[in-house]
């Protein structure tokens, strides 16, 4: 049968922590990104960062929101459809996934509130400390679960007793060796995404007429911020490669779609994995390159496909395709994103002239790249998730084993309903950020119909 | 490590109590704002501006405690998880669905162009109107074993409706605090209706629970153990009289005692969920895994229970803190 619970709960899984991880990205980043304008204008006491302020924070606002339900979803999969996974990692996975929980979670959800609706009802202080709390919150979630999601690909730490892991080392398990570079380049994947995200919406308020203060700095900000945090990305996304290369040499190979183990290796920007022939059709490369990258010898030998495949023809590494193909729309985002921002960087120092050193054409590029982290977000984690498999817990247990015994027609039912759902909020929830756009840039009050906060007994206490 | 005696005892009787509690706690906070969702229909529009008003810094945090529950129940008896969320597969992802559109219908109603807003308003109540009869659906099946049969599907659909209306009216008390006027003295009229599904609630469980299990008719019917358990049914009798009372008189003059009838609301969750609690321990899954059985290696528990003991008071200290700055009446629309 094609479509069996196996498969279906892959999907499934898939579509869920597709959908959870493009609002954690936006929030991720775009808190700090508020506590700066808001101690911009604490110190300033400049009106403009005020206005920044505002509109961001409702788009936040809006994010948070749907990053906290749809990680409610997330909560329950593990239960629903991966039993296997914590009856059998449970003792390593369980405390850290508590330790968000507690650790995170909590701070957020509370303080957020304080943040949203407490402006005019705490000192001005305590409502710049929700605001770093909520920032600092949210950060401590990605690490949590970066920690859980690297252990599960460096696996270490841990001894197996009658077939269940059990912890030996906590600092081995937090500290295993793909968690500083999958959390740095996670962490700067979120300032990217949030950096276009703000530039694109900034841009499209401009070309449609709203030029204000508020406008301009958001855009400074974005474009800066941009073009000094891309090359740095690069520069850990290869480190990252490099440390992957080193425990998951299959899924590297899949990444450079390099069927045989040789020296002196391509590099290949084009190409369409066969996996039936183990081969590539259509094949465009750089000579040398890719053995240059990997090992910085351009002589360097590097494994191939087929050293994974054992002698009775089982095959031990991911599928090919899908991993070569997103690696390559993740790193050609990337480069696209360097190649927009310092062209806009450039265009806004020359002259001194900011965003009105902007041509339209450029305005356009940036309207068109408001989503382009989301993209290079997501093909990175498929990247990295897809060329895990056939493992689960890379060399401990593999995805088949934890699936839940659920009927498939039950599967399908809920993965249906979840895909209606999440294509309906998605759309509304872009269609909201350019309608927040254009009624700001009409002049417009944003602030409508924001549920207030019940009113304190003592007289609010005005920002200063 | 034995300081107090062998952890795999006492570890997993206080992780058990850790869960109860997070269950307790999410079934009175988000118990009310769900409530209030779920009574939406009710109110006139901007009604339910004020409504949302009343639970908007909170929910978020309210529904944090169904997180940690579920967490808990994972990282602490990962077995009874798998069992107990796959038996309960179809009615987690009714409960998902719905707490989505709730969650999201928050701000987008706030942020939507005024002809939507109707829309996420509907969302707002669907959601949580799904969310309720699923939770109390799970409850249902639950108590009667997680088994799928005719009958226990029956009862589960009976407690779903029970706990939404329970929930309704837990709901309708918390809109009694919070708001004044004509949508307080709208709330005190919920509140009266609502009180009968909790008290058909709590009765059709307490019928059920000894006839599906010899083990817990023997707990409640035998001596002395009847007398420790008799309290509980006598107290919430005496506690649903006296709220009965109080609601035909209310509001009172000047506001007074407006906070009362959530106080005794959550009073008698408190109680009804003790004994639900007293009946079913030691079991996490009814009558066939004890929490013994099911849980987690002492060691990786310890580490949790380490960062609970520090973690747990400080998030109890912040949450009263937003609490105390968010006191007081709803009040009109403003966005700070
Ligand atoms: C804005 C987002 C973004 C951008 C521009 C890039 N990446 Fe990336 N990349 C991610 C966002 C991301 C990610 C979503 O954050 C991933 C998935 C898992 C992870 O840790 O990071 C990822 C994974 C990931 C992996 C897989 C690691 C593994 O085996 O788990 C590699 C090798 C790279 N990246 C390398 C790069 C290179 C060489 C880039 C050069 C342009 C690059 N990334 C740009
Ligand atoms: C956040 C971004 C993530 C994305 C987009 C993502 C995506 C994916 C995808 C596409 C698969 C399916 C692989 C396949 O079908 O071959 C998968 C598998 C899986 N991932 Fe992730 N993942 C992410 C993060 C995580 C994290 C943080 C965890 C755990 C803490 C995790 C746990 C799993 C599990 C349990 C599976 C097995 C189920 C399956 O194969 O579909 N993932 N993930
Ligand atoms: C299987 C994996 C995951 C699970 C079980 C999960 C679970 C959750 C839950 C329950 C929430 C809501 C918390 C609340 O009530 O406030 C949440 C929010 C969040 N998650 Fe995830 N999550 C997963 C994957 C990820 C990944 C891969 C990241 C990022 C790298 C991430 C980052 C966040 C952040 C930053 C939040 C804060 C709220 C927000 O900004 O939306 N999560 N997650």
């Amino acid at each position: 049968m094609e479509f069996d619970t196996f498969l279906l709960s892959r999907i499934q899984f898939a579509a869920n922590i597709s959908f959870h991880i493009l609002f954690p990205t936006i929030t991720i980043a775009l808190g700090w990104v508020l506590l700066f304008f808001k101690l911009r204008y604490n110190s300033t006491g400049d009106m403009r960062w005020m206005e920044a302020y505002r509109f961001w924070v409702k788009i936040f606002a809006l994010s948070f929101a749907m990053g906290v339900v749809s990680g409610i979803t997330m909560s329950f999969q593990f239960g629903t459809n991966w039993p296997g996974f914590m009856e059998k990692v449970g003792n390593i996975a369980g405390p850290l996934l508590a330790y968000e929980i507690m650790t995170a979670f909590f701070l957020e959800a509370v303080f957020l509130g304080i943040m949203l609706f407490g402006f005019s009802r705490v000192p001005n202080w305590l409502h710049t400390l929700a605001t770093f709390l909520v920032a600092f919150g949210t950060m401590m979630s990605a690490f949590w679960i970066i920690v859980l999601n690297s252990w599960m690909h460096t696996p270490q730490g841990f001894e197996m007793i009658d077939g269940v892991a059990h912890a030996t080392d906590w600092s081995a398990i937090i500290f295993n060796p793909s968690m500083p570079y999958r959390f740095v380049h996670m962490v700067l994947a979120s300032f990217l995404t949030v950096s276009f995200l703000i530039a694109g919406v900034s841009a499209f308020r401009w070309l449609i007429g709203g030029r204000t203060e508020g406008v301009r700095v958001a855009m400074k900000t974005a474009i800066f911020g941009a073009a000094m945090l891309i090359p740095l990305q690069i520069l850990v996304g290869d480190l990252h490669g490099l440390n992957t290369k080193e425990y998951q040499p299959a899924k590297v190979a899949a990444m450079e779609g390099n069927w045989e183990t040789d020296t002196g290796v391509p590099l290949i920007l084009f190409a369409i994995p066969d996996e039936e022939a183990r081969e590539n059709n259509f094949e465009i490369g750089i000579p040398k390159l890719a053995s240059f990258i990997l090992t910085h010898d351009w002589n360097g030998e590097v494994q191939g496909l087929n050293d994974f495949v054992t002698e009775d023809g089982e095959v031990l590494h991911p599928r090919v395709a899908p991993v070569f193909w997103s690696f390559r729309i993740m790193v050609g985002t990337g480069l696209l994103m360097l190649l927009v921002s310092w062209a806009a960087a450039t265009m806004m120092i020359r002259k001194k002239r900011g965003i009105e050193g902007l041509p339209k054409p450029m305005l356009y590029a940036l309207v068109g790249m408001s989503f382009s982290g989301w993209l290079a977000t997501l093909a990175g984690w498929y990247t990295t998730e897809i060329g895990r498999q056939p493992w689960l817990v890379q060399g401990v247990m593999t995805t088949k084993e934890a699936v839940a015994d659920v009927p498939a027609p039950m599967v399908l039912s809920t993965l249906i309903a979840y895909l209606a759902v999440y294509a309906a909020l998605l759309a509304a929830y872009i269609f909201v950020i350019f309608y927040l756009a254009r009624k700001a840039a009409k002049g417009e009050s944003i602030d409508g119909r924001i549920p207030p906060a019940p009113k304190a007994a003592p007289k609010a206490v005005p920002a200063e | 490590m034995y300081y107090f005696g062998d952890p795999a005892i006492w570890l997993p009787f206080v992780f058990a109590g850790l869960m109860g509690v997070s269950i307790l706690i999410y079934v009175v906070l988000d118990g009310f704002d769900l409530g209030v969702g779920v009574l939406f229909p009710l109110a006139g529009e901007d009604e339910k501006d004020r409504m949302i008003a009343s639970i908007g810094p909170f929910w978020d945090a309210n529904e944090t405690w169904l997180v940690l529950a579920v967490g808990l129940l994972l990282v602490a008896f990962p077995s009874a998880h798998g069992a107990i969320l796959t038996a309960l597969y179809l009615p987690v992802a009714i409960m998902l669905i719905g707490l989505i559109l709730r969650g999201v219908a928050f701000e987008f109603r706030a942020k939507a162009p005024t002809p939507h807003k109707r829309l996420w308003n509907n969302a707002f109540f669907v959601g949580s109107l799904m969310t309720s009869l699923s939770q109390g659906f799970m409850l249902g099946m639950y108590v009667m074993g997680l088994e799928w049969t005719w009958i226990n599907v029956g009862f589960a659909l009976l407690t779903a409706v029970f706990l939404t209306v329970g929930y309704s009216f837990i709901g309708a008390t918390w809109v009694i605090h919070k708001t004044a006027g004509a949508l307080q003295i709208k709330a005190v009229e919920w509140a009266k209706g609502g009180i009968w599904g909790l008290v058909l609630g709590i009765g059709a469980i307490s019928l059920a629970t000894p006839f599906v299990s010899a083990r817990i008719f023997d707990k409640w019917f035998s001596w002395p153990e009847a007398l420790y358990l008799s309290p509980l049914p006598i107290l919430s009798a005496a506690l649903v009289y006296a709220l009965w009372a109080m609601l035909r008189k209310m509001p009172f003059a000047e506001d007074r005692f407006s906070w009362l009838p959530f106080a005794a609301a959550t009073a008698l969750w408190v109680m009804a969920f003790g004994g639900m609690a007293y009946s079913f321990y030691p079991f996490v899954v009814p009558d066939q895994i004890t929490i013994y059985e099911a849980a987690s290696a002492p060691e990786s528990l310890f580490i949790i229970l380490i960062g609970t003991c520090i973690v747990l008071p400080t998030i109890m200290g912040y949450t009263v803190l937003s609490y105390f700055v968010f006191r007081g009446k709803a009040s009109e629309l403003r966005y700070d």
